[in-house]
């Protein structure tokens, strides 16, 4: 398996808020990687930088082994063309669709290959229709948005960014704002990607999803990766207090076996 | 008193050059002033800090001092400090291009902030720069909302346009005065004149409620 990603010494502020303090994590070719972590640890942001959704405050992030960004005198550089770029090779699903209401679902889809790729109408079309397929909603690619439920709605969101054939897929709290009856469909379609050697990195609280479809799972603590392993040894037998507080907390309720 | 309509009637054609030219003024404002007011707009919006210090100065001067000062200073004032020749259409068009891009631009700005965040968010993580974002995700949905308060606005425009008489400019209210002087008609003149502006605002307004309906009906939720 070779490398996809890889993260080195990672620092992000917000102001004087330090939210990661130096992480290190690599992300190997079709493998699924799961972060999980408490309110604040840092996660998202983690999940941020890597796109650079957020800036890195420093650090820096290798893609296939190329350091991202330009280096002069030790100082590091982001062109927002360089950045761009780098995106449409890095796909990332939001907690709220983040759909454009004023498109259909396949013009959604359709939208970064022809805006970003230059691809032209029709073949993007049929690209769209293959991804859309893919996540079962081929049959809803005339409808906006607004007409989907919110299990519909992100599965389109996660055909939009496959549609950009991405190296690699990030998923921030995808299942979050969805009604429970929901979650489901699109932790089934993520699955499905998994298994299809998709290589992926998943911010979520579904504690079962990590442990089924996992390869990988990272537990960061106050900005820093504090447990990290096999998600059967680590959700299983953590080793550390704050990670078995965290697990205890999350199986608080739930139903007699 | 009686009301005789006949002089009206025999200078009608007068009072419809005045129309068109009003509504030149006014057409000529809107064409320039609406782009200008985006160019603004994003100005106020950038990061850059001098860029966008500027352009809230441009649009808070022209906001807040009086357009009949503007109209003045752009038809006496400004021929002196740049020794050029001013005419009273080409003053007109200035004034009230710059004067209504001010407030385009401040309807600008808060349709492009009324738009959520994260529709920047799912566009940038496609890959799009800021500028693909603002053409084809951000703008599209911010132009719709923003269309009663630009509707309000150029009709509040073209009843300002009315100051351009002041300096001998022909439009619908300078071609009423001279009517009204040289037929001894005021009554009529003005009734008729009001009229006119009562009829065009009123069609405009109804016609923007039609297209503020037929928005409404296609109206995809803005939120998701």
């Amino acid at each position: 398996m070779s490398e996809l990603i890889r993260v080195e010494n990672l620092h992000k502020s917000f102001g004087t808020l330090e939210v990661l303090k130096g992480i290190d994590l690599h992300v190997n070719s079709g493998e699924t990687l799961v972060l999980l972590g408490s309110s604040g640890s840092g996660k998202s942001t983690l999940l941020r930088c890597i796109n650079f959704m957020e800036t890195l405050t420093s650090g820096r992030i290798l893609l296939n082994g190329d350091a991202i960004g330009s280096e002069t005198r030790g100082k590091i550089t982001y062109k927002e063309s360089d950045l761009c770029k780098l995106r449409t090779r890095i796909g990332m699903v939001f907690q709220h669709f983040n759909l454009f209401p004023h498109m259909t679902v396949l013009q959604n889809v359709m939208e970064g290959q022809l805006t970003v790729l230059g691809r032209d109408k029709a073949e993007a079309a049929e690209k769209s229709m293959i991804q859309l397929t893919r996540v079962g909603l081929a049959d809803k690619a005339a409808e906006f948005p607004s007409r989907l439920s919110g299990g519909q709605k992100q599965r389109v969101a996660i055909a939009r960014a496959l549609a950009m054939d991405p190296d690699v897929m990030l998923f921030d709290e995808v299942t979050s704002a969805l009604d429970p009856e929901l979650v489901g469909e699109v932790l089934k379609t993520m699955r499905q990607l998994a298994e299809e050697g998709m290589t992926m990195i998943c911010v979520t609280h579904e504690l079962g999803f990590a442990y089924h479809v996992a390869n990988r799972v990272l537990f960061l603590n106050e900005g820093t990766i504090h447990e990290e392993g096999d998600p059967q040894s680590v959700l299983r037998n953590p080793q550390t207090k704050r990670m078995k507080e965290f697990l205890e907390g999350h199986a608080l309720f739930k139903l007699p076996e | 008193m009686e009301w005789n309509f006949a002089p009206v009637i025999a200078n009608l054609d007068i009072l419809l050059l005045g129309l068109l030219n009003t509504l030149k003024v006014t057409g000529l404002a809107l064409s320039l002033g609406v782009p200008l007011g985006l160019g603004l707009a994003l100005m106020r919006l950038s990061q850059n800090r001098p860029i966008s210090m500027i352009s809230e100065f441009i649009i808070e001067f022209f906001r807040t001092t009086p357009p009949l000062v503007q109209l003045f200073w752009f038809f006496f004032a400004f021929p002196i400090l740049f020794n050029i020749n001013m005419t009273p259409y080409l003053a007109a068009v200035v004034t009230f291009s710059i004067q209504s891009s001010a407030f385009f631009a401040e309807i600008f700005r808060s349709g492009i902030q009324s738009i959520d965040h994260g529709q920047w968010e799912g566009s940038k993580a496609i890959g799009m720069t800021r500028n693909q974002s603002l053409r084809r995700v951000i703008l599209p949905q911010a132009v719709k909302r923003m269309i009663p308060a630009f509707m309000e606005r150029s009709i509040e425009l073209l009843k300002t346009t009315t100051l351009v008489s002041t300096i001998a400019y022909t439009d619908l209210m300078y071609q009423a005065n001279s009517v009204a002087q040289s037929t001894f008609r005021p009554l009529e003149v003005y009734s008729v004149i009001a009229a006119i502006y009562f009829i065009l605002i009123f069609g405009f307004s109804q016609l923007s409620i039609v297209v503020e309906h037929r928005l409404a009906k296609s109206g995809e939720g803005t939120v998701n």
